[in-house]
């Protein structure tokens, strides 16, 4: 194992540290979806994949 | 002034502090990305260590963790805006060198900066188009990018290709989900404040940045 791996490990370690009472806080306080809100949020996320499998066929 | 009165000042001054906003994010953001363009060229003329990937990113995530909360309220916070960012654009001069080095390396990379581009302008465009409210998203980005760093974590001991393909895959979606996320947060006034923002949406261009370069590297290039 070099440095880099484990400047990387203490790096994403002390994110998950950092990060997790802001998530619990996060998901305590997010608003339930309402019908057809997930949708109106995938369809542009699945757009995006598929113009990256572009980008992967033209490169 | 009656109620009437009310009623009609208040979403138009509500809108006009939206707008405010919203310009002054995208103008600071505009700004940072130009700095943190030019940090990332002058690293790759110095021809920096991998090493430096590392430790620009752990300054810049001290900065964002313990010094940012305590200035964005101040005009301090544009320094700290300009730290941040120029410190991560200067940390992707060893990953763009690496890349560079490819026989294919400069399309690869202009393709990762244009395609990064076009997914900000587009989602941005999308939200701010429709106007939809995606504040339900927050918990389930936030489970996500915990889940997918837990994932990165037990990668680097794991050491397999394709579990670090499909997490740079997931991080473009769920960055795109943040694009959103807080870019109805702007609209919906939820957030005021366009230094935090500003990071926000920083954080989520450079995260795509890194992943569409690790992916049309591996699936794209000559290695």
């Amino acid at each position: 194992m070099d440095w880099m791996q484990i400047g990387s490990a203490i790096l994403l370690g002390a994110m998950i540290v950092f990060l997790w009472p802001r998530a619990k806080q996060m998901l305590k306080e997010t608003r339930k979806a309402e019908a057809g809100e997930w949708q109106s949020a995938i369809l542009p996320i699945l757009a995006v994949m598929g113009f990256v499998a572009l980008l992967v066929m033209m490169v | 002034m009656n109620r009437l009165d009310y009623s009609v000042a208040r979403p138009a001054a509500t809108s006009v502090s939206i707008n405010k906003v919203l310009k002054n994010t995208y103008i600071l953001l505009s700004a940072t990305l130009i700095f943190s363009a030019l940090m990332a060229a002058a690293s790759v003329a110095f021809q920096m260590p991998p090493m430096t990937y590392l430790l620009s990113l752990g300054a810049a995530f001290l900065l964002i963790w313990l010094v940012l909360p305590k200035t964005a309220n101040s005009s301090s916070g544009l320094v700290v805006v300009f730290a941040i960012t120029g410190l991560m654009g200067f940390g992707l001069g060893p990953i763009l060198s690496m890349y560079l080095a490819l026989s294919n390396g400069p399309q690869i990379v202009a393709t990762a900066f244009g395609g990064t581009g076009v997914i900000f302008l587009g989602l941005s465009g999308y939200a701010l188009t429709t106007r939809k409210d995606f504040s339900f998203m927050g918990g389930f980005l936030i489970a996500g990018m915990l889940m997918i760093l837990v994932t990165a974590l037990a990668n680097i001991f794991l050491a397999i290709p394709a579990l670090s393909l499909a997490i740079s895959a997931v991080v473009i979606m769920l960055m795109s989900g943040f694009i959103l996320y807080d870019t109805s947060r702007m609209i919906h006034g939820g957030e005021t404040n366009y230094i935090t923002m500003t990071i926000s949406l920083y954080l989520a261009i450079y995260n795509i940045f890194v992943s569409l370069l690790h992916i049309l590297g591996a699936l794209g290039g000559d290695d």
